[in-house]
């Protein structure tokens, strides 16, 4: 920890914060990350999106595990790690296109360099070795940073692609953003280590733990993994100890396995707070800078806001196009069939 | 490197290999044409793979291109997943087929998935190698036929040779290929000796079935390692008198609904042979297929010689499992030919 939760600097704080322009540039992006998280819950309720897994409360880890990257390194997020990908400058409308329902994954993974959203668990972290010993090979000095879950953790991808990466000495930083929920289930139930970093041990990496509701640490740790990564030192882990401030989506019901004291004790450890306290008090930041933050979130909050609510009739050949290179040609059958029952419908209507 | 690029058949060189071989002979023309090609599992390294397929490529291509990994599928899988998105093309070993269903989330919900996903921006250029299916005495785990899990998964080719000449040409082409493909190898055809057609013109391609023995009486429909006892079986019916023509699929996916039928139509009588179980199986689907598309052209139902639906039996029972001649004649008596 750097910052307390009310914004003071720590003891090791005072020696390793990063530079004011960072926080300043890490408290916008939470500003932003947390309207992005109100306003696609809005969506949510206003039955324009289909779910949404909101990092309300994490945007720390959210915002850090983008900031951290330079262009040329990839980020592989998982479903939740929406806001992230908006940090890292994906269109916020094709960042929840998997949550839109018009298709998959709404983003070209190339253009910014971040993985595909999905809902598997820590299948992620095997793709991330991967990209990250092609990059090896071809000698670039790309660093992969791979985001998993608490409950990630205990999926068998996590262990064989952290083993892997290892073996490999791949650049690679797996985050594991403990927000203490896996759904319903506790990290009790998720491991008996006595912390998630601790994990690091058994594959010969380092692990670390960092207070994930303290941008300053989070830039710190994780910015000091990159650069070992980039620096050939191999893989690490870092594990950032948040809390999922809301339930796991729309559809769920955290009232049934955890109580309002909990999560009264976690909203007093507010990101956002926190830095703010402490750049003012520093007289790093004023009620401009303030104003000019939510502004630039507000516009992201509108360009979401539009384009979700703007309808994009989805092509049913779409269905058909993109399973091969080329389709096979009893795809091309049932593309024609169903093009054939579609002008049909027309016709009757 | 071979200097053949050409289609024409004066200028394709030719070797006599074993199945095995063949495989060998394309991964290193592959790697040798195309500095992004890896080739990585379990054993591939130094040893060369259990069966030696891939015999002598590190020390051809270096450790950066032919290379031993931890012993976890899924990971193999997954890590290949990323390779492919960065620009390889990785070509992964499976070391048996039982050996390959701890990957399978990885081949189904990613592998196969992948293009789909993000709209062909993400293709997954790469090659799942998978020693398949019985006849070799193994201990259970090693004998699986496992096609049914890969064809029933929309976005994966699946391919299986017959012999060592489609063993080199189908895997050349899948290892050019833009899309993931699960390429099946026969275990008990591994020793078997061909004629192999090298270079990289790979004519006819995956998605292409071939009629390996023409007939007029009954058409024998099979792929991998039923394709040589379905020949056998025509041979043998050849001297009591009746022609079966045998149809090599040699492509599962794509399935080549035309060659089919038309063997199929100019026999009217049809028998599916294949090792794996016969209950929802390739088998299953290529009689619903001929019946759907060949209907008034057949004389007699569709049959299926196929495999018990039984876990796969122990070395000395595997006999019972696997289709036979017999067995396969007997399917061919049975069709309708008092009406004929």
């Amino acid at each position: 920890m750097l910052l307390d939760p009310d914004g003071r600097p720590t003891a090791a704080g005072k020696a390793a914060l990063p530079a004011g322009e960072e926080l300043l540039r890490g408290l916008a992006g939470m500003v932003t990350a947390r309207r992005f998280n109100e306003q696609a819950s809005a969506l949510v309720r206003q039955g324009r999106l289909a779910v949404y897994p909101s990092s309300y409360g994490q945007e720390a880890c959210q915002v850090a595990a983008a900031q951290v990257l330079a262009d040329g390194d990839w980020l592989f997020p998982t479903y939740r790690d929406t806001a992230a990908a908006v940090a890292r400058g994906v269109d916020p409308v094709e960042v929840l296109g998997l949550l839109k329902g018009d298709w998959h994954s709404g983003y070209d993974p190339y253009e910014r360099r971040v993985a595909p959203l999905t809902t598997p668990l820590a299948t992620q972290l095997p793709h991330a070795v991967g990209v990250a010993h092609a990059a090896r090979l071809r000698g670039e000095s790309t660093v992969v940073l791979a985001i998993c879950g608490d409950g990630g953790t205990s999926e068998g991808d996590f262990h064989e692609a952290l083993n892997f990466a290892a073996v490999f000495r791949a650049p690679v930083v797996f985050f594991v953003q403990n927000n203490q929920y896996a759904i319903s289930v506790p990290l009790a139930r998720q491991s008996a280590a006595p912390s998630l970093a601790h994990k690091g041990v058994g594959y010969g990496i380092p692990g670390e733990q960092v207070d994930g509701n303290d941008l300053a640490a989070l830039l710190d740790v994780l910015s000091r993994a990159v650069e070992r990564a980039r620096a050939g030192a191999g893989p690490q882990l870092v594990e950032g100890r948040t809390y999922r401030m809301q339930a796991h989506t729309n559809a769920d019901d955290a009232t049934r396995y955890r109580t309002d004291d909990e999560v009264a004790g976690w909203a007093a450890k507010d990101p956002l707070v926190r830095l703010e306290t402490y750049l003012r008090a520093e007289g790093v930041l004023d009620d401009a800078h303030a104003a000019a933050f939510a502004e630039a979130a507000e516009q992201v909050a509108r360009r979401t806001r539009d384009g979700i609510n703007q309808d994009v009739e989805p092509n049913p050949d779409d269905l058909f196009g993109y399973v091969f290179a080329q389709p096979t040609p009893q795809l091309v059958e049932q593309r024609a069939l169903v093009r054939d029952e579609l002008s049909r419908e027309e016709a009757r209507s | 490197m071979t200097s053949v690029t050409s289609m024409t058949s004066a200028a394709v060189e030719h070797e006599t290999l074993s199945t095995a071989q063949a495989i060998n002979r394309a991964l290193r023309d592959a790697m040798a044409e195309d500095p992004t090609v890896l080739v990585l599992g379990e054993d591939v390294g130094a040893l060369g793979g259990v069966f030696r397929v891939t015999d002598g490529l590190t020390a051809q291509f270096g450790e950066d291109r032919c290379f031993d990994t931890p012993l976890a599928e899924a990971g193999i899988a997954g890590f290949a997943v990323g390779l492919a998105m960065n620009g390889m093309r990785p070509v992964i070993e499976m070391q048996f087929d039982a050996f390959a269903y701890p990957a399978f989330e990885q081949v189904v919900s990613h592998i196969a998935k992948m293009r789909n996903r993000t709209r062909g921006r993400v293709g997954l250029p790469l090659v799942i190698r998978v020693p398949y299916a019985g006849g070799i005495g193994g201990v259970e785990h090693h004998c699986d036929s496992s096609e049914s899990y890969y064809a029933h998964t929309p976005g994966l080719h699946v391919v299986a040779p017959s012999n060592p000449s489609d063993a080199y040409s189908l895997l050349r082409e899948a290892i050019a290929s833009p899309d993931p493909v699960v390429f099946l190898e026969p275990k008990k055809l591994y020793w078997a000796k061909g004629d192999v057609a090298l270079g990289n013109a790979r004519e006819p391609g995956i998605g292409t079935a071939v009629v390996r023995r023409r007939g007029s009486d009954a058409t024998l429909i099979a792929y991998g390692p039923s394709v040589p006892v379905a020949l056998e079986a025509a041979e043998v019916a050849a001297r009591d008198g009746r022609s079966l023509q045998v149809v090599d699929l040699r492509s599962i996916v794509p399935f080549d609904d035309a060659t089919v039928c038309a063997a199929v139509e100019s026999t009217g009588r049809a028998v599916v042979i294949a090792e794996a179980a016969g209950f929802a199986s390739i088998a299953s689907e290529i009689a619903a297929r001929v019946s759907e598309r060949c209907f008034h052209s057949l004389s007699a139902p569709v049959r299926r010689v196929t495999g018990f639906d039984i876990p796969y039996p122990p070395p000395k029972l595997e006999h019972i499992q696997l289709p036979s001649v017999d067995r396969i004649l007997d399917a061919v008596d049975d069709l309708q030919w008092e009406d004929a």
